[in-house]
């Protein structure tokens, strides 16, 4: 069952994500799904490597959540990691997908949590609009046009 | 599970290395990532105790081009292959799309091979996967060694279904993008066959 995303919801997750970095004075947001692939992100991004990040980030949550089970806890949905110049605060949003922010000194963390907060019911109505427009979870539609040709092409040297 | 975004037109598919401890999961990585041009990959991440023994994962982004005007791209990860990393195995396994099963063609570790093989059913059974159903490739490395067995027998016990199956030496890069290339393709046909195309 592939994980699909839309246009239209990427960019309302992209308004939240800009507003959060606003709100929040963070430096950074991203939306990370549970298996590690960036879906958005905003802020101070030019010089991060958010891909690795995003990658980590689901790493992170999949150690705390194999430790949560162990502990006969559902989950451990929030983190939060200080560092000296940055912290990050991580939150699973609705099980779906996690909300990682990025703040430094302009930021508190009792007003990341009030933001973020906010931020995940807005997500979860958007990823629950979404899971009702693909009523089974899967849309394949890209993969209807591909022929075996265009795979061997892509291997060509 | 792949993840396809249709607002950046990309198609997002996950890759696992399995096999033993020391079988030459991350130097198949490293060597793709050594021989990877640089706008084509991105950075890799190890995760390793200080005996360089991987940990928790390794890490690789690569993008493979674009069919259909949808860029592909593929994320590549090992898993700590020591057995008693079993509880991060399981983790780094979610949301696999095609795996890779890089066995040690050296006689003492034919077990371990097997072993390891027992552990990856297991583990993706407990998610609802089927070995048999997934995007899979063998890999019989370290075939520059001296007292390995020969093809043929870990064929037979490893690989009984003839899945795809190459021979490696990935401290040399031979076969490492052969099998890199046949899982890739593995995968975008199996996405192929689940859209009903």
């Amino acid at each position: 069952m592939n994980v699909v995303m839309y246009e239209d919801e990427l960019n309302q997750i992209q308004v939240v994500v800009d507003k959060l970095v606003r709100d929040a004075n963070a430096r950074v947001v991203c939306i990370v799904d549970k298996n590690g692939q960036l879906i958005a992100a905003s802020g101070e991004t030019e010089n991060l490597d958010t891909t690795s990040l995003a990658s980590l980030i689901a790493g992170t949550i999949a150690a705390m959540g194999g430790m949560a089970k162990l502990l006969k806890e559902n989950e451990f949905p929030t983190q939060f990691h200080e560092g000296v110049k940055a912290n990050i605060h991580i939150q699973l949003v609705g099980n779906r997908v996690i909300l990682a922010v990025i703040f430094d000194s302009r930021a508190t963390l009792g007003l990341v949590r009030l933001r973020v907060k906010r931020a995940s019911d807005e997500l979860n109505t958007i990823f629950e609009a979404l899971a009702k427009r693909i009523p089974h979870g899967s849309d394949g539609a890209p993969f209807a046009e591909i022929t075996d040709e265009d795979i061997d092409n892509l291997f060509n040297d | 599970m792949s993840f396809i975004n249709y607002g950046q037109r990309e198609i997002n598919c996950k890759i696992v290395y399995y096999g033993p401890g020391l079988c030459g999961k991350t130097t198949n990585l490293q060597w793709i990532y050594q021989r990877t041009a640089p706008e084509a990959k991105g950075k890799m991440i190890s995760l390793a105790t200080e005996q360089d023994r991987t940990l928790f994962f390794d890490f690789l982004p690569l993008s493979l081009g674009e069919i259909r005007g949808f860029k592909t791209r593929f994320h590549l990860y090992t898993v700590p292959g020591q057995v008693f990393y079993d509880a991060s195995r399981k983790l780094i396994l979610k949301g696999v799309d095609g795996v890779v099963f890089v066995a040690d063609s050296q006689i003492g570790r034919v077990e371990a091979n097997m072993e390891s093989l027992e552990n990856l059913q297991g583990n993706l059974a407990e998610q609802g996967y089927a070995l048999e159903k997934l995007p899979f490739v063998m890999q019989y490395n370290k075939r520059d060694l001296p007292e390995i067995a020969p093809v043929e027998e870990l064929r037979e016990l490893l690989n009984p279904t003839h899945h795809p199956d190459y021979e490696a030496v990935a401290s040399k890069g031979i076969g490492v993008f052969d099998t890199l290339k046949a899982v890739a393709k593995s995968v975008l046909t199996e996405l192929k066959r689940g859209a009903g195309a």
